[in-house]
Order: C-alpha cells, then structure tokens, then sequence
C-alpha cells in the first residue's frame, strides 16, 4: 500500500494551490491524484483569459496558468501522479486508485478532495426527444475545441446564460462555429450585463422565458424544439450546447455514503473545511457550484492551513460543531455548514447564493439572538458574503433573510 | 456483378440476426449479414430491458415459449466460454392490489406448465426478507428463480463475433433495396453492392414486413412498434434492489419492472406505446417522471436518488402477439419478424429453430470470441496493469478497451456502437469529461464520426 501524509484528490486550482502551500509550509510527503494526463483541471482547457491576477498577479491564459499552478506544487516538493483515478474513499482515510499499470491502495493521515464541479447533463435537466449525437456541455466543448482542434457542430443551439454559457460563445466564435440562438428559461440572463451584450455583437439571438422541450434527429443532432413566448416551435440546428447548471462532482462521496449537502450537491465542510469523516478535508468547486478558478486557488490556500495544523493535532474536536441552519427559502445554499462557538476559522465568511432576486437584510442567529446583520440585494448566481461574528455562543444557529416589503 | 455467392444471407444484425448468423455459420454455411445502420445492433436491439427470461409468463404451448426455452438454456450453455456476464438474481413478481393477488395462483400454474417448476409463494410476511426495501404496501408474490440479468449488447456481438469467426461475412451500410428470386438463388440489391445468397432470412425487426415486401412484394404481417421507455439510476441505487422485481402482467405488456443492470445501475421501465414512427425513440420528460413515481411506490427509497440516463426502445411487434416465423423453402425464404418483447432471451432459441427449419444439421463451433469483462462486479480492465489510463471516468472505461473496440471482427462504426461495446460516455456525466478525448482517439476511424470536422475544415 501507498503511504502519504497528505492526499490531495484533482490537480485543479484548488488542489494544486493546497499542494503548494503545504509543502512551503515543511509538510512532507505530499501527492496530488489526478485522472487526466495533465495536471490543472478545467482551467487547462479554457483557451480564454483572464487567469491568474490573485495567483501569480498577472493575466494568464488557461493552459499556462494550469502549467505555473502545476509547477508551483511539484517546486514545494509534491509530487502530482496524472493518469491516476480515485475509486474509492474509505475510512483511516484509506483510498483505492487505479492507473495504467492496474488498481492499487493508498492511506494518508489526512486526504483533501478538490474534485471540482461539472456541468449538468441533458439528463438532470429533463430535456426530452431523441438521443442523437451533438449535445454536449461547455466543459467537452473546450476539450474538443482547445485541446484536439476539431469542432464538434457548426450551428448549435446554447441552452443558458451563466458566466460559462458566454466563454462557450467565445469559444465557438474562436472555432468558426456560429450558434443559431442563447436559450434562457429565465426571466433574464444570468450572468452580468458586461457579458450580455456579447450575443448581440456577435448576432446571436437570445431567447428568454424559453425552454427546450425536445430533441430532434436519429444519428445527429437536427434541430430542437422550443417553448417560450410564442408558443411552440422549431429550430433549426446540428449540434445542442449545455451550459452552465453546475453541480459537485462528489460521486465518489456519494458512492462512499458519505453526507452531501442536498443545496450545494457537494460535502458538508466545517469551518476548517473538515468532513464528519475523520481525516477528510473538501475545497475549490466540490463545495458549492460554482466558483472562479482564483476562488478556489484561495480556497485551497486556506485548507491547507487548516489541514496543517490539524496534522499537529491542534483543531478543535468536531462534537463542538454548530450547524447552520437555512431558513430563507430564497437562500439556495450556504456554507460552511458547521461553526464552531470559537469563531471563525479558515473560512472566515458564510458564503451564499440567492435562488431569485432579492433584496432586505441578511440575519444570522443563534438561540432567538440576532448575532449578525448585513444588508442584501442580490440575483442568482450572484456571490454574497457574510463574515463569521469573532465569537459565537452555544446553541442553534440559522440563517434568514428579512424581505424588503 | 454480384460481389460474392453466400449460402445464406441474413438481413438485420439485431441481436436475432446476430445469433442466426451464427447458427449457420458454426453449422457450416457461407454466411452474408446485411445491415443498413452504420453499426449493429441500432434498431430494436439497442435498447430493452436486459433480462434473461425463463419463459414462466410466455404463453403455454407457442413458439415464443419454445424459444425463450431454449436461448436460455444455450445461453446459459456457453456465455461463460465467452466471457459473457450473467447474474442469477432471480425475480419476484408481486401484487399491488387484491385483484392482482388473486392472479398470482394462475401464474404460478402458467409457470409450472411452461416448465419452470421452481417457482415459490411469498406472503407479505416473508417478502422483506427477501427486499428489505419494498413498500409495505406489496401484498404477496411469488419467486422466479431462473430470470437473469445479461448484458444485452455483449451477448449479441459474441454472436456476430463468432460467426465472423466460422467465416460470415458482415456487411455494414448495406441497405437491402430489391431482391429477385431466380432458379436456385436470390439476388440482392443492397446500398453496398449485390450479392447472391440460396437463402435469405429475413430479420429486420422493426422494418420486417418492409423488408418482406422487397423480397415478396408483399407482407404477411404488419409492424406495430410499441415504445418502451427507461429511466436508468445511477450506481449507488442498485443495492436497493436484489430481485427484478417485476408487476403482475397484463395481456398487452409485462409492466413497469424495476431492477438492477449487470452495470451496476438500477433501471425503472419499460413503458409501452404503440406508435407508428419506426425511429423515433423519444423520450418524453412527464413520462419519465410517472416512471419516476412508479419506481417511488415500489421502492420508495428510490426518492432523492440521481437519475442517470433515460432512453427509449421500440419493440418491433406486430398485429399478433406470436413471433412471426415460417419458412419457405420453396422460394428460399425464411421470415422472422415480430420479435416483439423477448428477443434478447429468445435470439438463440430461434436461431435453432430456424436451423431446423431448414434442415440443417447442427455443426460445432471451432472458436469462441473472449469478450471483453464490462459487468460491473467482474474482473474490469481498469483494475489490470497495461490499460493506458482510463478515459471515461464515470464507467472506467480505459484506452485500452477503447483500441480494442475499435479492431478485432466487427469495429464500432460509431460513438453509439462503441458505446455498446465499452460502455463509454454512458456514465452520470453523460461526456462531460471524456467527449474530448474520444473524439481524439476516434478521429477518422468511425464511417459516422463524432464530430463535424476539424476547426480549419472550410465552411
Ligand atoms: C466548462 C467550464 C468552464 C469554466 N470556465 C471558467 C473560466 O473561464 N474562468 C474561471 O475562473 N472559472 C471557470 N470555471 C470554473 C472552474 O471550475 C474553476 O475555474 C476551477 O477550475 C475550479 O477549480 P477546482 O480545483 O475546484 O476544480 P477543477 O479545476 O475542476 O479540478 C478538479 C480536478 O479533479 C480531478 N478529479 C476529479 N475526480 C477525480 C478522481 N476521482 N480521481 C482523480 N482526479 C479526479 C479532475 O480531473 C480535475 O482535474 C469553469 C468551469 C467549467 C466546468
Ligand atoms: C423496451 C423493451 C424492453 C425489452 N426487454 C427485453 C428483455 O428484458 N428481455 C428480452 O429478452 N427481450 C427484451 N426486449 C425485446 C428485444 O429487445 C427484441 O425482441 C429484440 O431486440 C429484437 O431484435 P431483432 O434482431 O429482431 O430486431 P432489430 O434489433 O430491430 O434488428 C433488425 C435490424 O435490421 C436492420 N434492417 C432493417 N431493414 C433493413 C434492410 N432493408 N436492410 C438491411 N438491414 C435492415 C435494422 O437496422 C436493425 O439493425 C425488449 C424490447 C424493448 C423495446
């Protein structure tokens, strides 16, 4: 068996940024763990920038700030293993893995997941009609595109308006690919109104208040059928792009009947980023959908310093744990899930999304008493902030949000 | 001129052309499979139920039942020469209401008859010992030991893999357009060429009366596709269920069956509709939710559990319940058309009973293909030295099964038939991760490719 003091799971920001910072700070015998054959996760295939202006504090393309974050690790010593898969999670924390040369096991004192996120797929969205070929998700996209240089259609549609769903435009504009029109079941698009007015320069209809309802084709993707304002209809289309959606990729949790957090889809963490399950630590997009690629670098950052102390034996016991509770039906998630009475620790912040617009005052409590208070106007997808009172008492504690009338 | 003279040509590689291919060939005949998709196994044969069926529901004394009775004996004969999976769960059928308690007596007599005697009751008290999981509400059933689980897709191209190997020859994008009988022999106009053959067996599924009105001009029977669609659980969902657990069944269908894949996922459907489009497999999101539901009544654990996929499957039926099989061996025809609903069991029942048809002596088979181990508790290849790294994270598919599925007898021709072969992209991220790659791997290798080009194709 494989032995580490620390195992981080994914070389993405978040892991590598944890890698590199526990090795500066003397842990030894660190490893990283990543099933792709090159370290970076999903930065590495985003041909956009901007990357890397809280990292390395200049602007960076995709791929060769995935190659500094990786360097940065392997120079503080860990060593990152490509092409290698975590199968499963077990307690000790005891992990089996498997790599071209057959499955093998490997135990740590403590193991960080940074497994990241992904896209919903046509599945978990509902969207019916055929199966033909042609419907991907941004994340496949950007592989096909910046990685192979192929294209994989010429006139999609794009199902959403997040941040992502307009890099997925820039990335079809760079491939010669003309989409036929931005779908939005919403009321407005989703991600800020800089990148709204990308659509209209490249003469991409959007849609909004429009779903789509069908998929039409055999062997390839022919067109879909859409509802929205007008009723029902077709269009015309080879190829579907899914954007957006996001959720944990915390299948190995899951499979290993761990908690997950029903509202973020990824582990319940503490604010030291711990797991109920001893020795486990969770950071970067794992935790909650979604993040910017410098977020989860800081995320990792801060692990790291929780998980070195931990290794001297000097966090708190778990059984002081406070959870929060969610009151706010407008409140989508939040997290960290568990408090301590101490205080903040290395998550210093309640971090939140809304699920529809909405503005009035944020209240977190505990026992009847409002200990923190905090103004909020807020949109989906929007991050919101609220910093951990410096002591907390005992007792429950819960999260409203007081609607402005 | 034609491009080659064959004892027999089969028309159709859907898993009962696959296996009558076989049949002939092992027996000796020069073989010739036409198929008009780009791959195998595209028509009915790409999406059922899974289940190796003992025979205990077929109705007494028919054709279908002498079938289902034999496949399942062959298959149980020789799937493990060829690595093929087989799960002897058993299955528990089991009644909801008073009615259907009542029915269950019938059925197990039906069973008897049907020769498959090792039926047991079960009462309300004694069913969650065996399921822990199911409702309360399960009033009593009883228990088919012998029903399977099988990998629908690997069973077929072992069919076709070996009769590749005892010589037939596999003709994809091969349309069967005209066909005219002369003295001795048919001659058949097909999208990829013509071809001479003494005898044709007719097994197109879904266009089986269409391909019988080419041959004869006209159709004994009617197609009536029935649409069956699935919503499929992802992996941690399985242990929820031990048995197929299957409804009491009416006379048009055998019901909402819930139970594991020998992937290690756990399925709620079929559906049946009676439609007319012959390729139109869609699936429709409020259906999926009252499988959804249906699934929840049986298992009500199944609430909160992550979907995984969804697909349809049409059953090729026909305007009669009984398979519609007849030789004539006058003309040098054999039809085998309506194999509605139990197929995959039935494939090398009927396979057999064709060979007798005809008159052919059986033969015995000099190679056996080594199928690939794609059941999720088998020995898998990501767990070997020497399998490249694995490409699709989700199902742990790894390079070196993606190679090997694109050589050796039969390539997949497509991402769907490399699908059925590996298993790729069939996982909960649906290709999030492992589309890139593939279309790497399998750039210029499919005659239907993935993708629309390269980013500096013109246009
Ligand atoms: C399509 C897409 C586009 C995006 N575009 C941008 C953008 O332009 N700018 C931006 O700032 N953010 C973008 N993001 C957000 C992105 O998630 C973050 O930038 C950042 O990559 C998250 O870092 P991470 O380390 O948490 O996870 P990831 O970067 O996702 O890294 C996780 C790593 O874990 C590995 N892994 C997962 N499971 C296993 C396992 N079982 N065994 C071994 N390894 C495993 C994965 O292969 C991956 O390399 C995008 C996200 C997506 C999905
Ligand atoms: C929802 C559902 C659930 C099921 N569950 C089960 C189960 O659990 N157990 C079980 O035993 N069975 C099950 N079945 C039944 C089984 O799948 C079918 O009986 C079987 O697949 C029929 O196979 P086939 O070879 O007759 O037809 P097909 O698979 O349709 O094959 C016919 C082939 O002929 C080709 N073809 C058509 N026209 C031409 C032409 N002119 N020239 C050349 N080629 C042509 C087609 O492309 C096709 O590939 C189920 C079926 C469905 C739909």
């Amino acid at each position: 068996m494989m032995q580490a003091d620390v195992a981080i799971i994914g070389a993405g920001p978040a892991g590598l940024a944890a890698a590199a910072h526990l090795g500066l700070m003397g842990v030894k015998n660190i490893v990283v763990l990543e099933r792709e054959a090159e370290p970076g996760g999903i930065p590495r295939h985003c041909g956009h920038s901007p990357f890397g202006m809280r990292e390395f504090r200049r602007v960076l393309g995709g791929a060769s700030y995935a190659r500094r974050l990786a360097a940065r690790a392997e120079g503080a010593g860990a060593r990152i293993l490509c092409n290698t898969t975590v199968t499963a999670l077990h307690p000790g924390p005891k992990l089996e893995l498997t790599g071209p040369d057959g499955a093998e096991r490997l135990s740590a004192r403590v193991v960080l997941l940074a497994t990241g996120t992904r896209e919903s797929s046509r599945v978990q969205r509902m969207i019916g009609g055929q199966k033909p070929g042609g419907i991907l998700t941004t994340g496949a996209l950007q592989g096909i595109v910046h990685l192979n240089h192929q294209r994989p259609f010429r006139r999609p549609v794009i199902l959403g308006t997040e941040l992502v769903s307009f890099s997925a435009l820039l990335t079809c504009r760079q491939a010669g690919i003309r989409p036929v029109a931005m779908i939005e079941p919403g009321a407005r698009v989703v991600a800020r109104a800089g990148a709204a007015v990308l659509p209209l320069l490249l003469g991409v209809p959007v849609l909004r208040e429009t779903r789509i309802t069908g998929i039409l084709g055999r062997d390839r993707v022919e067109g879909v059928v859409i509802d929205g304002p007008g009723g029902p209809r077709e269009i015309a289309a080879d190829g579907v792009l899914l954007t957006g959606a996001f959720r944990s990729e915390a299948t190995l949790m899951a499979a290993a009947g761990m908690v997950l957090d029903p509202r973020t889809t990824g582990p319940e963490i503490d604010v030291f980023g711990r797991l109920a399950e001893s020795g486990y630590f969770a950071a970067g997009n794992l935790l909650r959908p979604v993040e910017t690629a410098g977020m989860c670098w800081a995320s990792g950052r801060r692990v790291a310093d929780a998980i070195a102390v931990h290794l001297t034996g000097g966090l708190p016991c778990p059984a002081q744990g406070l959870p929060l509770r969610i009151d706010a039906p407008a409140i989508r998630y939040a997290l960290p899930q568990i408090l301590f009475p101490a205080g903040p620790g290395f998550h210093k912040t309640i971090q939140l999304r809304v699920s529809r617009p909405v503005s009035g005052e944020l209240r977190l409590s505990q026992g009847g008493d409002l200990i923190a208070r905090q103004p909020i106007r807020a949109l989906p997808e929007r991050r919101v902030t609220l910093p951990i009172p410096r002591k907390l008492g005992e007792g429950p504690l819960s999260l409203d949000i007081e609607e402005d009338a | 001129m034609a491009q080659g003279v064959f004892d027999v040509a089969v028309v159709g590689a859907g898993v009962v052309g696959c296996a009558i291919a076989r049949r002939f060939a092992i027996d000796g005949a020069r073989v010739l499979i036409l198929e008009r998709a780009h791959d195998v196994l595209d028509g009915a044969s790409k999406g059922n139920s899974a289940i190796l069926h003992t025979g205990f529901d077929a109705p007494e004394g028919s054709l279908e039942l002498d079938c289902i009775r034999a496949g399942y004996a062959e298959y149980r004969e020789i799937h493990a020469r060829m690595n093929l999976p087989l799960d002897p769960c058993g299955a528990l059928v089991l009644a909801w209401t008073e009615e259907q308690q009542a029915a269950l007596p019938g059925l197990m007599a039906q069973a008897a008859a049907n020769g498959v005697g090792d039926v047991e009751m079960l009462d309300h008290a004694t069913l969650p010992a065996l399921e822990s999981q199911l409702a309360p509400e399960v009033r009593a059933g009883f228990r088919v030991p012998g029903e399977a689980l099988i990998d629908p897709w690997s069973a077929a191209h072992a069919y076709l893999y070996q009769a590749i190997q005892h010589g037939a020859e596999l003709r994809l994008r091969a349309e069967l357009l005209t066909a005219e009988r002369q003295a001795e022999s048919w001659r058949l106009h097909a999208s990829a060429g013509s071809f001479e053959a003494g005898l044709v067996v007719n097994a197109a599924g879904l266009w089986g009366d269409h391909v019988e009105r080419i041959l004869t001009g006209e159709s004994w029977f009617q197609i009536r596709p029935r649409k069956g669609q699935f919503i499929l659980y992802d992996k941690p969902a399985a242990a929820l269920a031990g048995h197929i657990l299957l409804p009491v069944p009416t006379k048009v269908t055998k019901g909402v069956v819930v139970c594991r894949t020998i992937f290690g996922n756990l399925l709620v459907g079929p559906t049946a509709e009676e439609q007319e489009e012959r390729e139109d497999a869609s699936v429709v999101p409020a259906t999926l939710e009252a499988l959804r539901q249906t699934g929840e009544t049986i298992l009500p654990a199944l609430a909160g559990q992550e979907v995984t996929a969804f697909y349809a499957g049409l059953r090729p039926a026909s305007e009669d319940k009984a398979y519609r099989i007849r030789a004539d061996l006058e003309r040098g025809l054999v039809t085998v058309g309506g194999i509605r609903s139990t197929g995959l069991s039935a494939a090398l029942g009927i396979a057999q009973h064709v060979a007798r048809l005809v008159g052919r002596a059986p033969g015995v088979a000099r190679d056996w293909p080594e199928m690939p181990v794609l059941a999720q508790d088998g020995a898998r290849d990501w767990q070997a030295p020497g399998n490249g790294g694995i490409v699709c994270h989700c199902e742990l598919v790894t390079r070196r099964e993606i190679a090997a599925a694109m050589e050796g007898p039969a390539p997949a021709q497509s991402l769907a038939g490399l699908k059925r072969r590996t298993r790729v992209t069939m996982g909960r991220c649906q290709g999030f991760y492992c589309s890139a790659e593939l279309a790497r791997l399998t750039e210029g290798r499919f005659t239907q490719p993935m993708l629309a080009g390269a980013v500096d194709d013109a246009g």
